[in-house]
């Protein structure tokens, strides 16, 4: 029993990360407050797959001489592209709320929503 | 809007309030470059490789600005350049694997590249695509500093 | 030991960004959950990965916020507001309800994963043993993961590569006023 729990907290505790930004995401009003909530939800699914990577006694996937195992290189590949990815959506969602703010005058999502349609600042 | 901290007049030029700021930062930022470009250059020794060095040299443009003003890093790389730079990183590495079609291979596949045996027509390759890499992904950063971060009258 | 304890104090950092109301706070602690996050990766010897996250996640994210915060609002609404039209109270009690389900789904299916740095784990036994063979013969790359990246599967970094361009010009799209390029003011 002990040992079970041993191997696996790690995937717990990543899991708890995991649905503490997901909360963020649904349960907050604010707009800017889901996107850190995001965040917080994409770097625990990172987690979660390096710490599949890991090996008893690996090292760092670099060529060394006196390496016995190595780390699994491959999640490690596919993270670097979901980080690179998770920053341009982090970026394009930021430039979003900017024009919310600049058309609605306010990022709570009740009050856009109240507001029916009708902008503040109709220029375009 | 202003810039959380600024002085709402910095539209002039306050000396004495940013000297250690602006001091600093043209102390810095010239190691801050070379180690990005250390970083891009070193991808294949250790940890490292065209995204981190990119976004480092991005940071160092984006340090200038905030220490100084936006206009006066606006001056020093126009708009037309940033734009031209983040469309070249993707053509320099797409232009690699047509060149690579173009020595008789597959798309991307530099062993085919005419530079000497496979392993070192690879490593070549290899070291193109990320400086293509690098190029983008600082331009890139740049460009959205920018635009997020300028004054709303402005 | 070290690594429970880091774990530990990253669950404490999420719950205090998530509960935090003044936005500029959250988003400084926003930047120290990233800095934890990348020690917890190099702890697990994925130093790429964490010299990624160092940079990108506490670097630029951070930045991206700030500049975001600043052209918009530093705090965020209380819920005892007295208008009635505002209803996010109600959301939350289903919301930590669904979040409870969908947590106990996942921690259900852990419990068939191999333990935690198993070496004859699935995961470790497919196709990573050829690269860590092979790759220094074929690419004469010392790296693994960068012989990965920018050789064997040089598509993925391609394809990478037009997604960050792609949000580049997004965020140009979205905010550049079309007024000269040079900032010529509009003939109105």
């Amino acid at each position: 029993m002990l040992e079970f729990i041993a191997g696996k907290y790690n995937y717990w505790i990543h899991v708890t990360l995991m649905m503490i930004g997901f909360y963020a995401i649904i349960a907050k009003g604010n707009l800017i407050k889901k996107v850190i909530g995001m965040n917080i939800f994409q770097t625990a699914v990172f987690l979660f797959y390096i710490s599949i990577s890991k090996v008893k006694g690996g090292t760092a996937p670099i060529v060394w001489d006196e390496a016995v195992l190595y780390n699994n290189p491959l999640p490690h590949v596919l993270i670097l592209t979901a980080i690179v990815v998770s920053v341009s959506t982090t970026a394009v969602a930021l430039a979003l709320i900017i024009r919310i703010y600049r058309e609605y005058g306010t990022i709570e999502e009740d009050e856009i929503l109240a507001m029916g349609g009708e902008r503040i600042n109709a220029q375009r | 809007m202003t810039v959380p901290g600024r002085d709402r007049t910095t539209r002039g030029h306050i000396v004495g309030e940013h000297v250690i700021g602006r001091t600093v930062a043209k102390l810095l930022i010239p190691f801050i470059q070379l180690y990005g470009f250390y970083v891009i250059a070193h991808g294949e020794l250790g940890p490292g490789g065209g995204f981190q060095g990119g976004v480092i040299l991005g940071a160092s443009i984006i340090l200038y600005t905030l220490a100084f003003d936006i206009e006066a890093a606006r001056k020093r790389l126009s708009q037309k350049v940033s734009d031209l730079l983040s469309s070249t990183g993707v053509l320099i590495y797409g232009g690699i694997g047509l060149l690579c079609i173009a020595a008789g291979g597959a798309y991307l596949e530099y062993g085919k590249l005419p530079l000497g045996d496979a392993a070192f027509a690879s490593h070549l390759g290899i070291y193109g695509i990320e400086i293509g890499v690098g190029i983008t992904v600082a331009a890139v950063m740049i460009t959205i500093f920018f635009e997020t971060a300028r004054r709303e009258d402005a | 030991m070290i690594d429970l304890l880091l774990l530990l104090f990253l669950v404490v950092c999420a719950v205090v960004v998530v509960q935090m109301k003044d936005l500029l706070s959250a988003v400084i602690m926003l930047g120290a959950y990233s800095l934890i996050m990348a020690v917890v990766w190099t702890r697990l010897n994925a130093v790429d990965v964490a010299f990624t996250e160092a940079s990108v996640g506490a670097g630029i994210t951070t930045m991206l916020l700030i500049a975001a915060l600043s052209r918009t609002k530093r705090g965020e609404a209380s819920n005892n507001t007295s208008d009635k039209r505002l209803k996010s109270s109600r959301h939350q009690v289903p919301a930590l309800i669904l979040v409870l389900i969908t947590g106990a789904v996942l921690i259900y299916g852990t419990i068939d994963m191999p333990n935690f740095g198993d070496p004859n784990a699935p995961a470790n036994l497919h196709v990573a043993p050829r690269y860590i063979e092979k790759s220094y013969k074929e690419t004469g790359v010392v790296n693994f993961v960068t012989a990965v990246l920018a050789s064997y599967r040089g598509y993925d970094t391609l394809g990478e590569t037009t997604v960050i361009f792609t949000a580049g010009i997004c965020v140009v799209l979205l905010l550049r006023k079309n007024d000269g390029a040079s900032g010529r003011k509009s003939q109105r």
